[in-house]
C-alpha cells in the first residue's frame, strides 16, 4: 500500500470548562477523542455523525484552524502538528476548507475578485495580471462567468455563493479539501448540481476530499470510504459499500435505519435506540453508546472498545466483535 | 376506505408581500384540502410559499407587510380569512395548533416548561380548575413520551435536549384537542435518530387522536415515510397533488420528476445525480408563463407565455403542467403517431 496522503493519529481536543470568579479548569468537554484515519491520495473519505459528535472540530484541526489537544497529523510527509504558526500558513496552500454556510464565509464587502485573489495574495502566487487571469479562469471552472468577479456575494444565490467558496479553496491548487457540511445549507435540487461539480473537479484536477456531513445519502453518494463518529469517537470506519450494506456497530446501523427514505414503500428495518446524545463533557464510561445500544453487555459500560480492524479495510469499535479480530 | 369528510378547505389562497420593490407574491393562487385524521404532506423548496401558506391558516402572517389578498380557507363551515382577530384567537391552539422548526425559539427561555404548558391551556379553558390544568399538562407530557414529566414542569427549555423541547411543543400544541395540527419542518433541526422518535410519534397521534396533521418539509424522505397525500409547491404554486405513492412511483411534473431524481438515496449509489438546471427563482420574480419552464427540460412555446392550470391526471392526482393538458396530450400523441 502506498504512503497515505494523510495520516491522523491519536488526535485529541478537549475544550476546558471553567467556572467560578477564578475560572478554575473544573471540566473539560471531550470534543474529539482519540481519533486516527487515513485518507489516499486522490479518495474522498466521508465523515459522518449527528450534532456535537466532533466531526467538524476534527476538520478543523486537521488544518490547525483549532490547536489539537494531542495527536499527530502527517500529511504528504510532513508532521503538521509540529510546525511553526509560519510554516502552517505556507503548508495550508496544499490544503483548503470550504465551509457550510455561504452566506456567513464570504466578506460582504467585498467583490468576489477580490476574495479569490486573496488566497493568492496570501501565497504569493503569480503577479497581479496572472492573479486576475486565475480568478476568471476557476470562476468559469466551477460554472460561474468572469464578469461575476465584479459582483458581491449578495447578488448571488445560495448554490452561486457555495460554487465561490469552492472556488476560493481551489484558487492555490491544493491536494486536500476539507468540505464541512459543503451542501446542508442548500435545496435539493441546488444539492445535486454542487456535488456534480466538485466530483467533476475531483476528477479534473485529482482532489482528494474529506467530506464532513449529517447526511447520509449525500455520504454515499460522493465518499470511497466512510467514518462514522460518535461522541467524540470513531465508531466504525469502512468502504461506503460495505459500511452501508453490512454496518457492523450497532450504533451505525440504528443510523442508516433511522435515515427517511424518498420511497412510500420501503419497509425499513427497526433498529430501536432510544434517547439522546448524552453531553461530551460527561460521557459514559466504557464503550460511550452502551447508554443507547439495543446489544448492551456488562463489559460494555465497563471497558473501553479498541478501534481496530475486523476485517480488511472495515475498522470498529465494538466488543461484539472482540473475538472476530485477527490476532 | 370510506370516504372521510374535508375538515380544512384551501380555495385560491393568495398571500402577498408589498416591500419597497413591489408586491411579491408569495403564494399564489393555492387549492388544496385536509381531511379528518389524514396526515398532508406540502414539499416544495425555500421560498416556495409552503411555509407563508401554513401562516396564511393561521392567520399569523406579518402584517403589513403581508396580506391575504384573496382566497377562502374554510374550517367547519367558517372563513378564517373573514374572521376577527379575537374570534381567530378561540380557533388558534384550540381547533387548529402549529409546532414551528425550532423548538427553542418557539419556547420562552424565561419560564418553566410547567407555566408554558399551563398557561396554553389557561386561555382556552378558562373554568378548569388549577388541579384539572395541572392534571392536564401532566397528562400530555405523558402521551408524547416525555420521561419524569412533574420534574420537567419545574425545568427551563434550556435543560431539555432539542429532542425533548420538540416532544413540549407538540404536547403543548394538542393540549386542546386540535383538529388539525400543522407542523412546519418540525424535525429539521433534530439529528436523524431524534427525528425518526419524532416523526414515529406524530404519526401514532395522528392515528390514535385522529388529528388531521399538515405537514411542512423539504425533505422528501419524511413526507413519503409520513404523508398519505402530498402537495408539491413550486415559486407559490401548487405544482402536482396526489397520493404519496403515486407522486414517488409515478410523478408527474417535470419538478416532481426531477426533485425526486436529484435526491442521493442512501440505499444504493447513482453513478450521477441528476441536477435540475438553474436556481430556484426568487419569489414574484417569473411573471409569465410556467413559473419552472426555464429549468424544464420539456418547456415549449406556450410555457413561456401561459401560465398552466392543474390538470386532472388519475383520481386524486393533479399536474399544472401543459404536457397534461388534454388539448396538447392530443396533438403531441399525433407527432408521436407521425414521426
Amino acid at each position: 500500500m502506498t504512503e497515505p496522503l494523510l495520516k491522523v493519529e491519536g488526535l485529541k481536543k478537549y475544550f476546558p470548562i471553567k467556572s467560578g470568579i477564578l475560572g478554575k479548569v473544573s471540566n473539560c468537554v471531550k470534543a474529539v477523542d482519540d481519533v486516527s484515519f487515513t485518507v489516499q491520495e486522490g479518495e474522498t473519505l466521508g465523515i459522518v455523525g449527528e450534532s456535537g459528535c466532533g466531526k467538524s472540530t476534527t476538520g478543523r484541526m486537521l488544518m490547525r484552524l483549532l490547536e489539537p489537544t494531542e495527536g499527530v497529523v502527517t500529511f504528504d510527509g510532513q508532521e503538521l502538528t509540529s510546525l511553526s504558526n509560519n510554516d502552517m500558513r505556507k503548508a495550508r496552500r496544499d490544503i483548503q476548507m470550504v465551509f457550510q454556510d455561504p452566506y456567513a464565509s464570504l466578506n460582504p464587502r467585498h467583490t468576489i475578485e477580490k476574495i479569490l485573489m486573496e488566497p493568492l495574495n496570501v501565497h504569493n502566487i503569480g503577479d497581479p495580471k496572472e492573479r486576475k487571469k486565475k480568478v476568471h479562469e476557476f470562476l468559469e471552472i466551477v460554472g460561474l462567468s468572469s464578469y461575476h468577479a465584479k459582483r458581491y456575494p449578495h447578488q448571488f444565490s445560495g448554490g452561486q455563493r457555495q460554487r465561490i467558496g469552492i472556488a476560493r479553496a481551489l484558487m492555490t491548487n491544493p491536494k486536500l479539501i476539507i468540505a464541512d457540511e459543503p451542501v446542508s445549507a442548500l435545496d435539493v435540487s441546488i444539492q445535486a448540481q454542487v456535488l456534480n461539480l466538485m466530483q467533476d473537479l475531483q476528477k479534473e484536477l485529482k482532489l482528494t476530499y474529506i467530506f464532513i456531513a449529517h447526511d447520509l445519502g449525500v455520504v454515499r453518494h460522493i465518499s470511497d470510504r466512510v467514518g462514522v463518529m460518535y461522541l467524540g469517537q470513531m465508531a466504525e470506519l469502512a468502504n461506503t459499500e460495505d459500511l452501508y450494506e453490512k454496518p457492523l456497530h450497532p450504533y451505525t446501523q440504528a443510523l442508516l435505519a433511522a435515515v427517511p427514505v424518498p420511497d412510500p414503500d420501503f419497509v425499513r428495518e427497526e433498529v430501536i435506540i432510544t434517547g439522546d446524545v448524552p453531553s461530551p463533557a460527561n460521557p459514559p464510561s466504557g464503550c460511550r453508546f452502551h447508554t443507547r445500544c439495543p446489544f448492551k453487555m456488562d463489559i460494555c459500560s465497563e471497558v473501553v472498545p479498541v478501534f481496530a480492524e475486523v476485517e480488511e479495510g472495515h475498522s470498529v469499535a465494538c466488543h461484539l466483535y472482540e473475538e472476530s479480530r485477527p490476532q | 376506505m370510506t370516504e372521510r369528510k374535508t375538515i380544512l378547505d384551501v380555495k385560491g389562497l393568495q398571500t402577498s408581500f408589498f416591500t419597497d420593490d413591489g408586491e411579491v407574491p408569495a403564494v399564489d393562487n393555492v387549492n388544496f384540502h385536509i381531511r379528518e385524521g389524514e396526515v398532508l404532506g406540502i414539499v416544495g423548496e425555500s421560498g416556495c410559499g409552503k411555509s407563508v401558506t401554513s401562516l396564511s391558516i393561521m392567520g399569523l402572517v406579518p402584517s403589513p407587510p403581508g396580506k391575504i389578498k384573496g382566497g377562502e380557507i374554510l374550517f367547519q363551515d367558517k372563513d378564517l380569512t373573514k374572521l376577527s382577530e379575537k374570534k381567530m384567537r378561540e380557533i388558534r391552539g384550540n381547533d387548529i395548533a402549529m409546532i414551528f422548526q425550532e423548538p427553542m425559539t418557539s419556547l420562552n427561555p424565561l419560564f418553566t416548561i410547567g407555566n408554558q404548558l399551563r398557561e396554553a391551556i389557561k386561555i382556552h379553558k378558562k373554568d378548569w380548575s388549577k388541579d384539572q390544568v395541572q392534571e392536564r399538562a401532566i397528562e400530555m407530557m405523558k402521551l408524547v413520551g416525555l420521561p419524569r414529566p412533574e420534574g420537567l414542569m419545574k425545568e427551563y427549555p434550556h435543560q431539555l435536549s432539542g429532542g425533548m423541547r420538540q416532544r413540549v411543543m407538540i404536547a403543548m400544541a394538542l393540549l386542546c384537542d386540535p383538529k388539525v395540527l400543522i407542523a412546519d419542518e418540525p424535525t429539521t433541526a433534530l439529528d436523524v435518530t431524534i427525528q425518526s422518535q419524532i416523526l414515529k410519534l406524530i404519526k401514532n397521534l395522528n392515528e390514535r387522536l385522529n388529528t388531521a396533521v399538515l405537514l411542512i418539509t423539504h425533505d422528501l424522505g419524511v413526507v413519503a415515510e409520513t404523508c398519505e397525500r402530498v402537495v408539491v409547491m413550486y415559486s407559490g404554486k401548487v405544482v402536482e397533488e396526489g397520493p404519496v405513492h403515486t407522486i414517488f412511483n409515478d410523478p408527474q411534473h417535470p419538478y416532481t420528476k426531477g426533485l425526486l431524481e436529484s435526491v442521493p438515496d442512501m440505499r444504493f449509489k447513482k453513478e450521477r445525480l441528476y441536477s435540475i438546471p438553474g436556481n430556484v427563482p426568487k419569489p414574484g420574480s417569473i411573471k409569465t408563463g410556467c413559473k419552472f419552464a426555464a429549468r424544464c427540460e420539456f418547456a415549449f412555446d406556450r410555457c413561456m407565455t401561459e401560465s398552466p392550470e392543474l390538470y386532472q391526471t388519475a383520481e386524486d392526482h393533479q399536474t399544472r403542467c401543459f404536457l397534461f393538458d388534454p388539448k396538447e396530450v392530443q396533438s403531441h400523441d399525433r407527432t408521436v403517431i407521425e414521426s
